[in-house]
C-alpha cells in the first residue's frame, strides 16, 4: 500500500514525512525523523517514557497514530532546551539527582513541563497525580518530585 | 490497512458500512490502538472521527450540553459548564487512565468499547445521557445503557458510530457522584463501582434517583430498586440501608484476581451509600 503523506510542525519546525497507516507518532518520530529522546517503555500507554505534546495537550506518542497528526503541532523534548542552555526542569533534575537510567526522564520532563504551563504552583499531591503515568523504576520518584517542585519554585521568581 | 478522515459524519458512515473487512472508529484511540499493538485486533480500516465538523465540541443544549464524540476527557474536565452541572460524570470520566491518556481518551470510547469496567459508563447511565447515533440512514438517539451488550459488544449495526452525548439539562437541586473501588490511588481498573443521580424537593426529599452499577456485571447495570430505595426519603440511615441491600442483590459479579464476588458484592453496597451522600450534598442537601 502506498504510503501517507504527511505534514506536521514538531518543535516549531514544518516537518513532512511519509508512513505507513498503521505506524505510530512514537515509530516516526524514532525511526524516520531519528528524535530519539521519547522513549519507548510499554508500548501500551502505560509508561509514559514516549510523552510528547499534540497541539498542546500531553499524550503518549505510541498511542498516536502518525497519520493523525496531518496539519497538528507536536512538541518533544528535543525542543525543550533553547540551544546549550537547558530548560529549568532539565537543570533541576540535574541538581537533584532526580534520573538514573534516564528512559524515563524525556518523557517526564515533558509532562512536568506541561503541568507547570497549565499550573505554575502545583502542590505536590497534585503533582504526584499528574506523574502517575510516567513510571520510573530507578528513583523511587521522591528527587523527581523534590526537582519539579524546585523547578516549580524557580520559574515562579523567574 | 486503510486509514481514513472523513470530514461529515455521512462519509464516515458510509465508509463504516461500506468495508467489506474488520472496520474500526478511531476517535481517542487508548483503546483501538493497544488492541491493535496487542494483536487482539487486525483493522483492515480505520476510521478516524476527529475531522468531522463539530465533534470536538461541547454545545449547550435545551439546558443540558452535547458532548462531541471526540471530546477528550482533559477537555471535558475544563469545561466549567458540565462539571458543575454534571460533577459526577466530569469525576467519572476523569478516573480513567493518566494525563497522558485524558489527553485523547473519549466519553463515546469508553461507552462503546464496552468494558464492564467503564468508569465513565456508570455515571451517564445514571445521569440518563442519549447516544447519538450517525448511520448511513442518518441519525438516531438511543439511551447510553442500551448500548454495550456485552464484554466488547455494542448495539451498533454495521455503518453506524457514536457521534455525541447529550447530558441532560437537570432540575434546581439535584446532583451526581461516581465512586469506584481501587486496590490503589490512581491508575487502574475498578473492581467494582457505582454512579448515582438524585433530585430533591424544598424539604430535602428525594424525588428522583438513578443508580447505575459498574464492573459486577457484563454490563453496567441500572437498578431501580436501588432507585426507588432512595425515592421518598431524606437519605436517612434505613433508606441507605435499603439502597446498599438493592445494589448487592443486583449485582452480578465474577471472582477475578481484583477481587472476589462477595467482596464487590459488599464494597458495591458501600460505594453505593456513599455517592449517594455525596450527591445528596451536592444537591444542597440534606436540606
Amino acid at each position: 500500500m502506498s504510503k501517507l503523506h504527511i505534514t506536521t510542525s514538531i518543535n516549531g519546525d514544518q516537518t513532512e514525512f511519509l508512513c505507513n497507516s498503521d505506524e505510530s507518532l512514537l515509530d516516526v518520530l524514532r525511526d524516520r525523523l531519528h528524535l530519539t529522546g521519547a522513549k519507548e517503555g510499554c508500548g501500551s500507554g502505560d509508561c509514559g517514557a514516549c510523552s510528547v505534546t499534540l497541539n498542546g495537550r500531553l499524550v503518549c506518542s505510541c498511542l498516536v497514530l502518525a497519520a493523525e497528526t496531518e496539519g497538528a503541532e507536536i512538541a518533544t523534548i528535543e525542543g525543550m532546551a533553547d540551544g546549550e542552555k537547558l530548560h529549568p526542569l532539565q537543570r533541576k533534575f540535574l541538581e537533584h539527582a532526580a534520573l538514573q537510567c534516564g528512559v524515563c526522564t524525556p518523557g517526564i520532563l515533558v509532562a512536568a513541563k506541561a503541568l507547570l504551563e497549565k499550573n505554575p504552583d502545583p502542590t505536590e499531591t497534585e503533582l504526584r497525580y499528574w506523574l502517575a503515568g510516567n513510571l520510573c523504576r530507578c528513583t523511587g520518584y521522591d528527587k523527581i518530585i523534590n526537582a519539579v517542585m524546585d523547578a516549580a519554585a524557580e520559574m515562579r521568581g523567574a | 490497512m486503510q486509514y481514513a478522515a472523513p470530514e461529515t459524519g455521512q462519509q464516515a458512515a458510509q465508509l463504516l458500512a461500506e468495508g467489506t473487512g474488520i472496520s474500526r472508529v478511531l476517535a481517542g484511540g487508548t483503546d483501538i490502538l493497544v488492541q491493535m499493538k496487542a494483536g487482539m485486533i487486525e483493522p483492515d480500516l480505520l476510521v478516524d472521527i476527529k475531522n468531522i465538523k463539530g465533534i470536538r465540541d461541547i454545545t449547550p443544549e435545551d439546558g443540558g450540553f452535547r458532548i462531541g464524540a471526540a471530546v477528550s476527557g482533559a477537555e471535558l474536565n475544563e469545561h466549567a459548564g458540565v462539571c458543575a452541572m454534571w460533577p459526577g460524570v466530569a469525576e467519572a470520566f476523569d478516573l480513567i487512565g493518566s494525563t497522558q491518556v485524558q489527553g485523547r481518551c473519549t466519553l463515546a470510547g469508553n461507552l462503546c468499547n464496552a468494558s464492564p469496567a467503564a468508569d465513565s459508563v456508570p455515571a451517564i447511565v445514571a445521569a440518563g445521557a442519549i447516544a447519538r447515533i450517525t448511520g448511513p440512514n442518518g441519525d438516531r438517539d438511543c439511551p447510553v445503557g442500551d448500548i454495550p451488550i456485552a464484554p466488547g459488544k455494542t448495539s451498533l449495526a454495521k455503518g453506524e458510530f457514536v457521534s455525541s452525548i447529550l447530558l441532560p439539562a437537570r432540575p434546581a437541586n439535584a446532583s451526581d457522584a461516581y465512586l469506584r473501588f481501587i486496590p490503589r490511588t490512581e491508575m487502574d481498573i475498578a473492581v467494582c463501582s457505582v454512579g448515582v443521580s438524585l433530585t430533591l424537593d424544598a424539604s430535602g426529599i428525594c424525588t428522583h434517583a438513578r443508580v447505575a452499577l459498574g464492573a459486577v456485571a457484563p454490563t453496567v447495570l441500572l437498578v431501580e430498586d436501588a432507585a426507588n430505595a432512595l425515592i421518598g426519603s431524606k437519605l436517612d440511615d434505613a433508606a441507605l440501608a435499603a439502597l446498599g441491600a438493592a445494589c448487592t442483590a443486583a449485582c452480578k459479579p465474577i471472582n477475578d484476581k481484583r477481587g472476589t464476588i462477595a467482596f464487590r458484592e459488599d464494597v458495591t453496597a458501600v460505594l453505593a451509600k456513599r455517592a449517594a451522600g455525596i450527591a445528596q450534598q451536592r444537591a444542597g442537601g440534606p436540606l
